[in-house]
């Protein structure tokens, strides 16, 4: 019997191979402006 | 490090580290939470006595092959890659604030920004100081090709025709040096109009509209000089702009005090106006501020981010969805770890500028004159400051080392922290439960989407 259901998500250990382009959106400008949040961004990186 | 929970119908697990996200039945669910203990199989088999041994074993094998994977107990290795990022774009700037109005037509007494004035005196960028920020911006932008510039406040538009002539520049230089600008602005409505509607509908990426929802709430902050609530004025002509722009790409941004802790019921108003693209902020201020949130909101206010997303979920499953900032999380193409453990990237590749060209790590610290860096004449010279902003990650704060969010809000926002606290690299821990339960939130959304695409279940 299945126990567990793995949901598909960026593996995060993963990421830091092809990493850290800086292409992304800087984070609260032009949305919240008062607080930070990093993992609603949109990644940037087209050679990932 | 692991985090569990129970929400909207799922036991969720989530793998800190690898970022993995697991939907488990009860026994796993204990069998994980138990896992490092060496009897964790009797202890299980013996809270579910009609359950036989073997299936638990069986469950247990299953952790153990997600551990072995790197899914499930993963180790935290990232720290000698904190900072690593900001090295590497050491000096490049790619996104402005550009505080075109120290001004505003309005009078909210909750504003952060101090009715716009960022307590000083009231002001308006020139065409030429804001034309050598663009200019800043470009020259410090290196290989960077996308420039984010935002026109904020205040109220932008109490200067619209200087922000008229600083796109008409950007656009008029933006081929040659190899850029492609991206301006938003924000604004409180006051002075929309066709004109407005046309102009941003053309050359804004994005717009923040400043609405709180239900008249009553909006109209009891957001008043003008008079004393006038904002409300009736504003309304229509946000929808008139929405509506032109196809009903995307702007922000219905309200903030939430502790006059309306219950917050969902504004959320819901903006709905009923036909907004689907919505934020909702906690107000910004100091502690003995009236407006300010108290511990005994906090579990209204937690229960508002619970609803909402049973909100959410019932409209999207009706065909009516909506979005809201904080919930847009995307588990498959989020950030990698560089941008999660490196933070906001205020003070070093986001700076605001004010009306006179001084240099800011972010719009939330103009008017605090020790955290000034420079202007946009002669770069940044308070290195000091910048170098604090730039050591400025998720591993230089002691209070996140044991939290499973940090790789969710990178630490969180310096201004805030430092609001709180006296120091940026602070914990504003009010900010911090309210930012946990968005999370858990958001990953249940996220889970119930796949869910609700797929025959499989537990």
């Amino acid at each position: 019997m299945k126990h567990i259901k793995t949901i598909t998500t960026r593996n995060l250990c993963e990421s830091a191979k092809n990493g850290g382009c800086g292409e992304c959106q800087t984070s609260c400008q032009s949305a919240c402006k008062t607080s930070c949040g990093i993992a609603n961004q949109k990644c940037e990186n087209k050679n990932k | 490090m692991i985090h569990q929970y129970k929400l909207g119908g799922y036991n969720i697990v989530l793998d800190v580290c690898s970022g993995s996200v697991h939907v488990v039945d009860d026994i796993a669910y204990d069998l994980i939470a138990a896992y490092e203990d060496p009897s964790a199989v009797e202890k299980i088999a013996a809270a579910y006595p009609d359950v036989p041994v073997e299936e638990i074993q069986e469950c247990y094998d299953q952790i153990t092959e997600l551990k072995e994977a790197g899914q499930l107990f993963a180790p935290d290795t990232f720290e000698p890659m904190a900072g690593a990022l900001k090295q590497r774009t050491s000096g490049v700037v790619k996104a402005l604030c550009l505080h075109v109005a120290h001004t505003c037509n309005l009078n909210c007494s909750y504003c952060f920004a101090s009715q716009g004035k960022y307590h000083g005196e009231r002001a308006v960028m020139s065409f030429e100081v804001g034309k050598r920020a663009l200019d800043f911006l470009i020259e410090n932008s290196g290989t960077r090709r996308n420039l984010e510039v935002d026109f904020f406040g205040g109220e932008p538009l109490m200067n619209f025709d200087v922000v008229k002539q600083l796109v008409a520049y950007a656009r008029s230089v933006e081929k040659e040096k190899g850029k492609n600008f991206r301006f938003t602005l924000t604004t409180n409505g006051v002075l929309v109009d066709d004109d407005v509607i046309d102009f941003c509908n053309r050359e804004m990426s994005n717009v923040v509209l400043s609405l709180d929802g239900r008249k009553e709430v909006h109209d009891r902050f957001r008043v003008d000089y008079a004393g006038n609530g904002s409300w009736e004025k504003i309304v229509p002509k946000f929808q008139k702009l929405v509506e032109a722009r196809g009903g995307q790409n702007y922000y219905m941004r309200g903030t939430f005090t502790h006059a309306n802790p219950d917050f969902l019921e504004d959320i819901k108003t903006m709905l009923d106006l036909g907004f689907t693209e919505l934020s909702m902020e906690p107000v910004v201020c100091a502690p003995e501020d009236p407006s300010a949130l108290t511990d005994e909101d906090l579990p209204i206010v937690l229960k508002q981010y619970e609803d909402l997303a049973e909100l959410m979920r019932q409209r999207r499953r009706e065909g009516r969805p909506f979005t809201f900032y904080h919930y847009m999380l995307d588990l498959s193409g989020g950030p990698c770890i560089y941008k999660r453990i490196s933070g906001c990237g205020s003070g070093t590749e986001y700076m605001a500028v004010t009306p006179w060209g001084d240099l800011y790590p972010c719009h939330q610290f103009v008017g605090e004159e020790k955290f000034k860096l420079g202007d946009i004449w002669n770069g940044v010279d308070n290195t000091q400051v910048q170098d604090e902003f730039a050591s400025c990650n998720v591993y230089a704060r002691p209070d996140c080392k044991d939290c499973w969010a940090r790789l969710y809000c990178s630490g969180g926002c310096a201004a805030n922290a430092y609001h709180a606290t006296g120091s940026v690299k602070g914990v504003y821990k009010y900010g911090c439960e309210l930012f946990k339960k968005r999370m858990e939130c958001a990953i249940m959304l996220a889970v119930s989407e796949e869910d609700d695409g797929t025959e499989e279940d537990l």
